[in-house]
């Protein structure tokens, strides 16, 4: 069966060009997002992550094209939406939609609850009147949020119960795809345990599917289908949540899973750490060849040269390494 | 070296023995605001053995980091007031507390003999200074070394810290260095004068998990190199099970449960220290069950709770829970849980 994914995304990249020199005249390229590919069906969760300075926010806004795409395609249910006109793109968006980070900065503070949760609805003139209200009442009871609170202003609420709001005002127009962009990193542990339950219970009711970008990979793990590693704007290793954890190909994937701290002392004194040497590169200045082999335990000199292309090194396991599967020995 | 009134906490102290190296004793900080009072501690009390590492966990506004910070007299007053309490060091020159000693004394025993290493390394170090000169600060200040010498000390002290060219760097400001090579800098403040205790207050949490690693990693090494006791103080406690030797557990201002790291992960007793732990997704575990959530927030700071603060978000909570403050009680070797149902029903 060769069901179309929900959405498919080619080689997209997205290059930035930061003005430099007395005049500005003179400008670096950095390459924030360089040739990503992934597909994602309808109501499943691909996790993205990565650390700090990857390119998965970009890659993120680039697919929702909030940020215009240097090159690539970008396709929801079948229509490339890196070329469609305005109009068109502009219906789509009732069915694509975004949660940001941080619940201070991304809501209006001098809205009320109403307004923000509203404003998707009467942007694209779906609703108005007590319709509007009504919808509004059901999505706050949909998040858990006390719906006579519909009248109070942002500063009102929890960090939490911010994020919340972001949810229900993402889920107003019923869209297929939600891009969530590190949702939980700005909340408390017993609270982001709350958030991830909402979001799985209302995929299940819904069938909506998420773009979940995060750098905690235990929450990764836990919310999302598949998974995807990205490193300097690339995508090193996609792969069935569990594959990447217990069988991971890349020497990234492997010191990043062995580096993420396990809630149990016991097996933490038996862990064995990949402990990488130096930090990642700046996109602006990427290594030749591999973008990973600075750092590489086992890179060799073809890694210095060649820049390995992404491939399916076992059915649903993609990798992009000339080594993909070597173990690395020096713990 | 010290003044009277050192003196006079030195004698208030008496000759009191003291086994271990730390104890606070009863704190109480408050923060006086124009929105009113904020109970951000609340009747604490602790103590950290020699050698030993101590992890103080709790979410944001538990007062894990204000409960330190009013040891170390590193809050602005006002609106901070350390109203009660005491914190017992055991210092090189005997025991002194230290909520009671002048500031000129108590900056001797900041950064000599307890270093402190801060959650973000962007902003708390001097931007217009080099790394290698607040290393070398911190020498001369405390060790009264020559500057020729301090600079030596502060080069190796860099290469210690896993620093690459460390007499290079040793002219570089922070903007220059990444946020791990900052950290490491600001460990190598605190380490400089080999302290007696290292307070390290979310000292990876800026950072990315690769780094996060090498910092930890770092730690560890210095922890086994110096034996310095350490106080880690973080809300992850995935970090703290490969790193602590106790564990104490805050919530709104006061200590819910304390005990030795590899009993609380498998025997926790608080509801709350159980819920915490539900609510962490494992990388160890293949089925993903939905996770454990606590319902409710943590509560306001401003209003005094006379009852457990955990009642309002406990499934277990009884009459008892409503009319009267849990102490800590023991439940089992250096374990203890303020909890009434743990201790009467659990």
């Amino acid at each position: 069966m060769t069901t179309q994914p929900l959405l498919r995304v080619i080689d997209l990249k997205k290059h930035f060009y930061i003005p430099t020199g007395l005049f500005g005249q003179k400008s670096i390229e950095v390459k924030a997002v360089d040739g990503v590919s992934f597909d994602l069906n309808a109501g499943e969760t691909l996790g993205l992550v990565g650390e700090s300075g990857c390119g998965k926010s970009t890659t993120g806004r680039t697919v929702l094209k909030l940020y215009r795409p240097t090159a690539g395609n970008v396709f929801f249910d079948n229509k490339d939406i890196t070329s469609i006109p305005a109009e068109e793109l502009n219906k789509l968006r009732t069915r694509i939609q975004m949660v940001f980070q941080d619940p201070y900065a991304s809501l209006n503070p001098r809205h009320t609850v109403k307004t923000i949760i509203s404003e998707p609805l009467v942007i694209h003139g779906l609703m108005k009147g007590t319709e509007l209200d009504d919808r509004v009442k059901e999505l706050m009871d949909l998040v858990g949020l006390n719906s006579s609170y519909m009248k109070r202003f942002p500063h009102e609420f929890s960090g939490g119960q911010r994020q919340r709001i972001m949810i229900a005002r993402a889920l107003s127009v019923n869209p297929d795809f939600v891009v969530c962009d590190e949702p939980i990193s700005a909340l408390d542990v017993s609270i982001q345990a709350q958030v991830v339950n909402l979001l799985q219970n209302l995929q299940e009711r819904l069938g909506v599917a998420y773009l979940f970008i995060a750098h905690d990979l235990s929450m990764v793990k836990h919310i999302s289908h598949r998974i995807a590693v990205m490193y300097l704007g690339k995508i090193v290793e996609l792969a069935g949540r569990n594959q990447i954890f217990s069988n991971p190909l890349h020497p990234y994937t492997q010191s990043l899973t062995s580096a993420v701290p396990i809630p149990s002392p016991k097996l933490e004194r038996k862990r064995q750490r990949i402990i990488l040497k130096g930090e990642p590169p700046s996109p602006a200045n990427p290594p030749k060849g591999c973008v990973f082999h600075p750092r590489c335990p086992i890179a060799r000199d073809i890694c210095r040269t060649d820049v390995p292309q992404i491939a399916e090194v076992q059915p649903g396991h993609f990798a992009a390494c000339h080594f993909a599967g070597t173990p690395i020995q020096n713990a | 070296m010290f003044q009277t009134r050192a003196r006079a906490a030195l004698a208030d102290k008496g000759d009191q023995d003291m086994t271990s190296i730390l104890e606070g004793k009863n704190l109480v900080t408050k923060f006086h605001t124009v929105d009113g009072v904020v109970n951000a501690v609340n009747d604490v009390s602790f103590s950290l053995e020699d050698g030993e590492t101590l992890a103080i966990v709790g979410e944001s506004g538990s007062g894990k980091s204000v409960s330190m910070m009013s040891i170390m007299g590193l809050l602005p007053s006002p609106p901070a007031k350390v109203e009660s309490g005491q914190a017992l060091f055991n210092s090189k020159d005997g025991i002194v507390d230290l909520i009671k000693l002048p500031y000129e004394t108590m900056s001797d025993i900041r950064g000599g003999q307890i270093g402190f290493v801060f959650q973000d390394p962007g902003t708390s170090l001097n931007p217009i200074l080099t790394i290698g000169k607040q290393i070398s600060e911190t020498l001369t200040r405390h060790l009264g070394i020559s500057g020729r010498e301090a600079k030596d000390k502060a080069v190796s002290l860099l290469a210690e810290v896993g620093i690459p060219d460390p007499t290079l760097r040793y002219d570089a400001f922070p903007f220059q260095l990444s946020g791990g090579m900052r950290q490491r800098a600001m460990i190598a403040i605190a380490v400089a004068c080999t302290p007696r205790i290292v307070i390290a207050a979310e000292p990876t949490t800026a950072l990315d998990v690769t780094i996060q690693a090498q910092i930890v990693s770092l730690f560890k090494q210095l922890r086994a190199k110096m034996g310095v006791s350490t106080i880690w103080i973080t809300h992850d406690l995935g970090l703290v099970a490969g790193l602590a030797d106790r564990v104490l557990v805050m919530y709104a201002g006061q200590i819910l449960e304390t005990a030795p790291v590899d009993e609380l992960y498998e025997n926790p007793k608080h509801p709350y220290t159980v819920g915490l732990l539900g609510a962490l997704p494992r990388l160890d575990t293949q089925e993903s069950k939905r996770l454990v959530s606590i319902d409710g927030t943590p509560p306001d700071s401003t209003i005094p709770i006379h009852h457990c603060p955990f009642a309002w978000r406990c499934t277990h909570a009884f009459e008892r829970c409503w009319n009267e403050k849990p102490a800590l009680a023991s439940v089992g070797e250096k374990h203890t849980v303020a909890c009434f149902y743990a201790v009467e029903k659990g």
